[in-house]
């Protein structure tokens, strides 16, 4: 059973890596990415291409990846979000959610319908594991994958509180006409954060590719996990996100313990159980979950 | 035009409205007698585009006017198939089960609303769509679903083929209409005042003391309703039942594609939506992956460029309103004209919807 | 010749027009008070110069060039520093954090979080707060202090002295003293009209959007503001 957990918790830094760029967009542009998942299946997808077609070992294709991860983030901001937000709230979750279908059925057209995994790319890391006192094993991706969602979170973290684009990006999440008054370009500040939070949407495609196997609609489960991890952290705290990872994947684990079907179903399960205990505790919407101040309407 | 108004006039139907309302009836008419003439093919394809117009208007209902983006509506249309199914296994008329659980997915909904209007926009939305995942594997462990296999609505099969299908053309009809008409009810009366003004602005109704939870409730029940009746008569036309279908987030795709290009927040573009939705599905549906990625860059597009939709800029551009939910003030000339009024909004028409 | 002109400005919040025609000039150096009653259109025309708003028609020049087109963040970068009403501090942010924010542009000047807690000592063992949790002064201090950390040519001021008790407020117009003779530009709103008149070279006052008294600080008579501020100035107010 300590297996199972500690397998849980290390699954917990995926889920980590894919609720962070999620939540991270959230608490600066307020916009919800419906085509999130969607984005990090394409990464796994570029991975696996560059891996097949030009024998390119995913690790190293992420030195390509990432970057263009970060100008589709860019350009999205720029030319999508940007816009449609100028809608209202409602208008971007409509722009995303007709993005993901696009990306998903590119992929499917380019990619067709069968499952892919970089797990073939990597070489024995796939399987490898370590012994742990207790003869308990782990996988050394499972805690590569782990270490680098403290590392990212951590990384982060630092980039907002000591750097100047950091903070401009923060300011910018609290109050952006503000923030232009005392000279942050908001836009530039809004498509910075964008294009790092589909670099962390990269990563966490990345690792999706090696852990396991992903087929052009896998998108969509990417998205829910993601949000539910942040839910249960408390997307304002982006270590809460790893709490939250930890969580989810912990649920799934003993759901899967319980019953063939129960992994998908303790995930969704905890998060309702969650999200209905702080609902009723604070009698106030999930803005003031998420330790959002209230933004004057435009 | 011979006298210049002075003051605004408040008017509710127009000339252009009260010809429309004919016209509707002339047209439910018409399609009522329509199967007499129409083959086999054709009449399922109207009974398609019939529950199309309610998946739309009902979306609509949701997200136009009670300002809620659900990705998760799905959950009442996988919900009123299986619910018929069960009902129907357990010896009810099929037909009868079909609105047996319509009305089951609305009472299911109202204690889902108490929980999940308390979300605000994309958690909303994307909450949804977790209710819609969790339901969709939960109905699978269902001895009777058997999983992803599915089983199938076997009690329909005691009927005629054709007297089967033209009975079910005619339950799509009338529930497309008695749906659409209890929207317009609704929007017309006392509640339909709320109902904009939350659509306007929700804080400053809320502010006068307008009931925005309890109307929002009430359309967020009606909503689920609406698609419950939408996926029964869906499963009655093609008998199998397999959970993976009727839960796919496709069909919200569809909901929302067909309000976007009709026109969100119009009674009107909801249906024109489903009409350009159902051609293109006819036209193009063959095109297979290309045809969905054109539906979700359609969508892009829309929301990006003509957020008001094909209805919404008609009515915009020719202060056309064919069957009129609100009130509109038609101002004098010399008051439209004048500096105060910024420009997009100095159209001689001003919607009071 | 102007430092700072606007020319024919109007500013339109949706149906209302908060700011209608109103033409001024400041030259280098000078410090120009805005008074007027609630909504005669003083914030708005500070926010206007400052780029937060957009103006519906006329003209915003510095230094004889237009910065009508110019975003908010860039007139920063040009040397127009805005104090907002209420402060408008990025509370979940420490002190210094929000100091440096007025770095963001890097425009050059000897400001630094150093200087700027020389200036409000009360600040210094706060430095490392949120400003949500500071004192109504403590923050005015800091929203002062942001602004000037951008080293500003032109400094706007709005009601700086709102919520503040008299002891703060004296220790806040103390500090502007310093700016002023240090050869800063400013323009600042204020209620207070005797604070108003005796900090400022010029004083305008304006009345429902628009100017109705331009003059010279020094030699207007108070009477003489009072009555504009209430529009009895030039034309008698109509009955309502």
């Amino acid at each position: 059973m300590s297996n199972q957990i500690i397998q849980g918790i290390l699954l917990g830094g995926y889920y980590a890596l894919i609720a962070c760029g999620l939540s991270f967009m959230f608490s600066v542009m307020r916009i919800i990415n419906l085509a999130h998942g969607s984005l990090a299946v394409f990464a796994a997808y570029a991975l696996w291409f560059l891996a097949s077609r030009f024998h390119i070992p995913p690790f190293l294709g992420l030195l390509i990846v990432l970057p263009v991860m970060a100008a589709i983030g860019w350009a999205l901001q720029r030319f999508l979000l940007e816009r449609s937000a100028r809608g209202g709230a409602l208008l971007p979750i409509l722009t995303t959610f007709g993005l993901a279908i696009v990306i998903d059925n590119m992929l499917f057209q380019q990619f067709g319908a069968d499952t892919r995994s970089l797990a073939p790319f990597i070489g024995s890391l796939s399987y490898d594991s370590w012994e742990w006192p207790g003869s308990i094993y782990v996988g050394k991706l499972a805690v590569i994958m782990f270490a680098t969602a403290v590392v990212l979170l951590g990384g982060l973290q630092l980039f907002l509180t000591r750097t100047r684009l950091g903070r401009s990006i923060r300011a910018t999440s609290e109050d952006p006409d503000t923030a232009g008054l005392v000279g942050v370009d908001a836009r530039r500040a809004n498509a910075v954060a964008a294009a790092i939070a589909m670099v962390t949407v990269g990563l966490a495609g990345a690792f999706l590719g090696m852990r396991a196997t992903f087929d052009p609609y896998a998108g969509a489960p990417q998205l829910l996990f993601a949000f539910e991890a942040a839910v249960i952290g408390g997307a304002g705290s982006l270590w809460g996100t790893l709490i939250g990872g930890i969580v989810l994947a912990l649920a799934q684990t003993l759901g899967a313990q319980v019953h063939p079907q129960g992994f998908l179903i303790g995930g969704h399960a905890v998060f309702l159980v969650v999200l209905f205990v702080r609902l009723s505790a604070s009698g106030f919407g999930l803005r003031w979950l998420l330790h959002l101040p209230s933004r004057s309407a435009p | 035009m011979s006298v210049v108004p002075t003051s605004p006039m408040i008017e509710r139907g127009t000339a252009t409205s009260r010809i429309a309302a004919i016209a509707v009836a002339i047209v439910i008419a018409l399609l009522a007698i329509a199967p007499q003439f129409l083959s086999a093919g054709a009449v399922d394809r109207m009974t398609a585009l019939f529950i199309y117009v309610i998946l739309a208007a009902m979306w609509n209902a949701l997200a136009g006017f009670g300002g809620l983006v659900s990705v998760g509506q799905q959950v009442f249309f996988g919900l009123g198939a299986y619910f018929a199914i069960r009902l129907a296994d357990a010896g009810l008329n099929p037909f009868l089960a079909l609105f047996a659980s319509g009305i089951i997915v609305g009472a299911v909904s109202w204690p889902l609303s108490l929980f999940m209007l308390r979300l605000k926009n994309g958690e909303f939305a994307i909450g949804m769509w977790v209710i819609a995942a969790l339901t969709h594997l939960l109905v699978n462990l269902d001895r009777l679903v058997q999983g992803e296999t599915g089983t199938s609505l076997i009690s329909l099969n005691v009927y005629d083929a054709s007297i089967r299908r033209v009975t079910i053309y005619w339950l799509a009809l009338a529930s497309m209409t008695a749906l659409l008409a209890a929207l317009f009810g609704l929007l017309r009366g006392s509640t339909g005042a709320a109902i904009r003004a939350i659509r306007d602005n929700e804080d400053a109704a809320a502010s006068v003391g307008v009931r925005v939870t309890g109307t929002k409730r009430l359309l967020f029940v009606l909503a689920a309703f609406g698609i419950g009746i939408a996926g029964a008569l869906w499963l009655a036309t093609s008998i199998t039942f397999q959970p993976k279908t009727y839960f796919n987030v496709q069909w919200t795709a569809y909901m929302i594609f067909m309000v976007l290009v009709g026109g969100i927040g119009t009674f009107e573009g909801a249906i024109l939506g489903a009409l350009v939705f159902f051609l293109i599905e006819t036209w193009f549906g063959g095109a297979g992956v290309w045809y969905l990625i054109g539906l979700g860059a359609t969508a892009v597009l829309f929301s990006l460029f003509l957020p008001r939709g094909l209805w919404g800029t008609i009515e915009e551009r020719f202060g056309l309103r064919l069957l009129p939910v609100g009130y509109r003030v038609k101002l004098p000339a010399n008051v439209a004209d004048g500096g105060m009024i910024p420009s997009q909004q100095a159209t001689t028409y001003q919607e009071k919807a | 010749m102007s430092f700072l002109a606007v020319e024919n400005l109007v500013v339109r919040h949706g149906l209302l027009q908060a700011v209608r025609g109103v033409s001024f000039g400041v030259k280098r150096g000078e410090t120009l008070a805005l008074v007027g009653a609630n909504g005669a259109g003083k914030t708005t025309l500070l926010r206007a110069i400052a780029g937060a708003h957009q103006p519906a028609a006329g003209r915003v020049l510095l230094d004889g060039a237009d910065l009508t087109s110019v975003p908010s963040h860039r007139r920063v970068g040009m040397g127009i520093a805005l104090v907002p009403e209420g402060r408008k501090l990025f509370v979940r942010m420490t002190v210094e954090e929000n100091l440096l924010l007025g770095k963001t542009t890097g425009r050059p000047g000897d400001w630094s979080v150093d200087k700027v807690l020389e200036m409000f000592p009360n600040l210094k063992p706060r430095r490392h707060a949120k400003t949500g949790h500071l004192s109504g002064g403590e923050q005015q201090a800091t929203a002062i202090g942001r602004a000037l950390m951008s080293n500003p040519d032109v400094l706007l001021l709005d009601e700086v002295s709102l919520g503040l008790s008299p002891l703060i407020v004296d220790r806040v117009y103390a500090a502007l003293q310093g700016l002023i003779r240090s050869g800063t530009t400013i323009i600042l709103v204020e209620q207070d009209l005797n604070r108003a008149l005796s900090v400022s070279d010029k004083v305008i006052c304006m009345l429902e959007g628009r100017i109705a008294l331009a003059a010279d600080s020094k030699s207007v008579s108070r009477d003489e503001v009072t009555k504009a501020y209430f529009g009895l100035h030039k034309q008698k107010a109509e009955p309502a």
